[in-house]
């Protein structure tokens, strides 16, 4: 073998492997991407029930409900629209009516918000900065939430997880 | 007095930095010994000054003097000694002292132990250093200056944040900034040969131990942090492809791929742009990673405080280091000579594979990692990328590569023979198989791909015995011989044997704790017993107790099999007055490497408790694996060859190398 014919072996294992993680990486691109909503933006698009997505916003006052077995249910709101969501499991420490919430879950048909994650953040301040933002840009943000959110050095992410995704995370 | 004192001494390690960035670079332009040797008592003075600037804030904590602002926002006078040390780089302000701190250890370590460099290396090695030093002086200096003081002193502090008050805090970021901050060396020396237009297989010698310290203590950094947000944040998960993981993981694939490069180039004396440009690419990363964590790009536990200005003050940073070293590379690698040919199957072309895989594995996180930033920043929308993506991206590329390491080390250098390669390791091939199928039978149908990657596991050990066996001989010498070669074989080999073993023990204890791991959550009442995995946990009662700063509620379980009492497992919830925040302390038992995992939720009126019970099967493989991967890692730095340092002129050499 002549030293150019080793280099082109060398290149071409190079981009064979190339365009074998590009592949993986459109492939995972196609339906492993989770995007993140607000309940509003739900109204407008029309999800699909079974559509993976995230949603955030406030956990509405008054609307958390305890059911047996650890069901609970709740409607997150953005001033614009609500939405029911439905939880089985524990959740996260600092999970509070009117506090900030981001939900990873799917509709089912009766547009109820089935998630099997819930995060919440550890400090009592804290906003979701994905929620902060979406609630900026349609006008609801109030000027508090960014004070307390600011005052509150490191927040900590915690997860609640649901009983069908703790083994898949 | 103490805050001031820490603060000069830190404007006094910047100014020793500045000497140390140019004087010795004039001293080798000038060839002037002298003024090389600047670099090496700067780098040790600059040690001395941030070692005092970094003891300052640590008495400051110690000493709860609430009068200066970063000990009043993280401290608290009751928290226990362990925690106001280690609250110390529990924030933005001290973990970026605690950065520059080791990057100033790192500088004094070379010029303390680099007698052996050649001057000008050496005068350029420090000097590249202090580069980096300087920066990241000026940044703390301008933007986050620990030692601050209140006009009106507070007689309180604001408490450190509770999930952090643990023991892991002790460990997990000094070791992680030991790997971070020690591929700096590496980085330093890359840039120097660049500068110097030299590099030979004796740069590689040196640069290798460099890169292994490093990489041992991200490995056991990462290792510690999975197992940190196991058995703090309450609900069991090890790893979660947050960015800032990420950040840590990127650094660690490509200081990998470095170190087999390196391998090459010293052996070989091949590859050498390539090991260049992972040394710059490595330390790019581990800076990329400074910069996600620290400037509040993401938000995650580890983002203490977001301030747009120090975003922009580390993005600054990052383009000058990665741009700066980037171009100069790519004026300067032409002239590094090419040597040493080799056959595509090789030792070299396997660890060119390694090398392949390793780095596009890594741009596949970096890709996961930034696309989510660029899609918000560019297109206005908001994603995140998570586990699924990694499963069908990151570990299909990483299997190609487990599959291929048992090969590696058994090919010879520059042409090796695949074939024979192939029949050695058939019994590894076979270990590997009846693994599959026993996992398999055991498991009875259910998951398809975990039996496979089980059985790639046990490949990947029996082919690292089945090379330790080949090389003394085992089975098919006499045991006295056998015994003397495995003596005889150079440390080196035994470490590889233990990183690659390593690498399969955490594939296969993933596996199991993702398959077939079992939970049970449910509200429980005194004295109701839950079934998990064949243990009877019964809960006995609900007890409060007052910790130093904190109240608690501790639930006492009693676990049992087959009416055999086995332990007692305490879990609480904690709740901190002053932080207003409560976290969750799991209760863990460990049986073999399995363990059963007891966390809290919330109390209800009734008396009853919600409750999470995991078993989690082999899960302690997870954290078993790397730290038998630093233990391979140790082992290589102790051989020989290392040890002894770089070959001196060929003369002495001749003479010194030991009859074959």
């Amino acid at each position: 073998m002549t030293r150019k014919q080793r280099r082109m072996t060398i290149i071409g294992g190079s981009l064979a492997v190339l365009a074998l993680a590009a592949a993986l990486v459109l492939n995972a691109l196609r339906d492993s991407i989770v995007f993140f909503s607000t309940p509003t933006m739900v109204a407008e698009k029309h999800v699909a029930p079974g559509k993976r997505f995230r949603l955030g916003g406030l956990v509405q006052p008054g609307s958390l409900q305890r059911g047996d077995n650890l069901a609970v249910t709740f409607e997150v709101a953005d001033g614009g629209a609500k939405l029911p969501v439905a939880y089985k499991g524990i959740l996260p420490d600092l999970f509070r009516e009117g506090q900030g919430v981001v939900a990873e879950g799917a509709l089912d048909a009766n547009g109820v918000f089935r998630a099997d994650t819930v995060l919440a953040k550890h400090d009592e301040t804290y906003m979701p900065k994905d929620v902060a933002d979406a609630l900026k840009k349609q006008g609801h943000w109030k000027d508090d939430y960014g004070a307390q959110a600011s005052g509150g050095a490191a927040p900590a992410a915690t997860t609640a997880q649901g009983n069908s995704q703790g083994a898949v995370r | 007095m103490i805050a001031e004192s820490g603060h000069y001494a830190l404007v006094l390690a910047l100014g020793l930095a500045l000497v140390q960035s140019i004087v010795p670079l004039i001293g080798a332009r000038l060839r002037d010994a002298a003024l090389m040797n600047v670099a090496r008592s700067t780098a040790l003075a600059q040690l001395l000054f941030v070692g005092a600037s970094f003891v300052a804030l640590v008495m400051l904590h110690v000493n709860s003097d609430f009068s200066v602002a970063n000990v009043y926002e993280n401290s608290h006078s009751m928290k226990p000694l362990l925690y106001k040390i280690t609250g110390v780089w529990g924030n933005h302000e001290g973990s970026m002292l605690l950065w520059v701190s080791i990057l100033a250890l790192f500088g004094g370590l070379v010029a303390a132990f680099g007698n052996n460099l050649p001057l000008s290396l050496r005068a350029h090695v420090l000097a590249v250093q202090a580069w980096i030093a300087s920066a990241f002086y000026l940044f703390i200096l301008v933007t986050s200056n620990p030692f601050l003081r209140i006009a009106n002193p507070p007689i309180e502090g604001r408490d450190l944040n509770p999930v952090l008050q643990d023991i892991g805090l002790a460990v997990h970021p000094p070791m992680l900034y030991l790997g971070y901050v020690g591929f700096s060396i590496s980085f330093s020396f890359a840039i120097a040969a660049l500068m110097e237009g030299r590099i030979d297989a004796a740069w590689a010698r040196w640069v290798r131990p460099w890169t292994l310290v490093a990489w041992i203590f991200l490995t056991l950094g990462i290792a510690m942090g999975s197992y940190w947000a196991y058995y703090e944040l309450g609900w069991g998960g090890w790893w979660f492809w947050d960015p800032v993981e990420n950040a840590s993981l990127m650094p660690w694939l490509a200081g990998t791929a470095l170190l087999h490069s390196a391998l090459v180039m010293e052996k070989r004396n091949a590859l050498k742009v390539w090991t260049i440009l992972l040394s710059i690419l490595t330390f790019s990363l581990s800076l990329l990673g400074t910069f996600l964590v620290r400037s509040g790009v993401i938000t995650s536990v580890h983002a203490f405080a977001t301030d747009p200005t120090r975003g922009v003050f580390i993005l600054l940073i990052l383009c000058l280091f990665i741009g700066g070293s980037l171009s100069l590379f790519a004026g300067r690698a032409t002239s590094l000579k090419q040597g040493g040919l080799f056959a595509p199957i090789s030792r070299e072309g396997a660890l060119v594979l390694n090398n392949l895989l390793l780095t596009v594995a890594c741009a596949v996180v970096l890709f996961g990692t930034l696309y989510p930033l660029a899609m918000e920043m560019l297109a206005d929308f908001k994603m995140s990328v998570g586990a699924p993506f990694y499963n069908l991206t990151f570990a299909p590329l990483f299997a190609l590569l487990l599959l291929a390491v048992p090969f590696g080390p058994m090919l010879a250098w520059k042409r090796g023979d695949l074939l024979g390669v192939t029949q050695r390791l058939l019994a590894a091939g076979l270990a590997g198989l009846v693994a599959v199928a026993i996992a398999w039978g055991w498991a009875s149908g259910g998951a398809t791909l975990a039996p496979l990657a089980i059985g790639l596991g046990v490949f990947v050990i029996a082919g690292a015995v089945t090379d330790l066996v080949e090389r003394t001989g085992l089975v098919r010498l006499p045991f006295a011989t056998v015994l003397h070669r495995a003596r005889g074989l150079p440390r080196s080999a035994w470490g590889t044997a233990f990183a690659h073993a390593g690498l399969g023990v955490a594939l296969i204890g993933i596996v199991c704790e993702t398959t077939w791991n079992s939970e049970y959550i449910a509200t429980m009442k005194q004295n109701e017993v839950a079934h998990i995995a064949g243990y009877d946990v019964k809960l006995d009662g609900l007890f409060q107790r007052q910790g130093p700063n904190y109240r608690e509620m501790i639930a006492e379980f009693n676990v049992s099999r087959d009416g055999e009492t086995l332990s007692v497992m305490t879990p609480s919830k904690r709740s901190f007055t002053t932080r207003g925040s409560s976290t969750t302390e799991a209760a863990l038992l460990t049986r073999g490497a399995s363990q059963l995992y007891i966390s809290l939720g919330d109390a209800t009126a009734e008396g009853a408790i919600a409750v999470r019970i995991y078993h989690k099967p082999l899960v302690l493989l997870i954290w078993w694996g790397p730290v038998l991967m630093a233990f391979g890692g140790v082992l290589s730095l102790s051989d020989r060859r290392l040890r002894v340092g770089a070959p001196k002129p060929a003369r002495a050499k001749q003479r010194l190398q030991p009859a074959e």
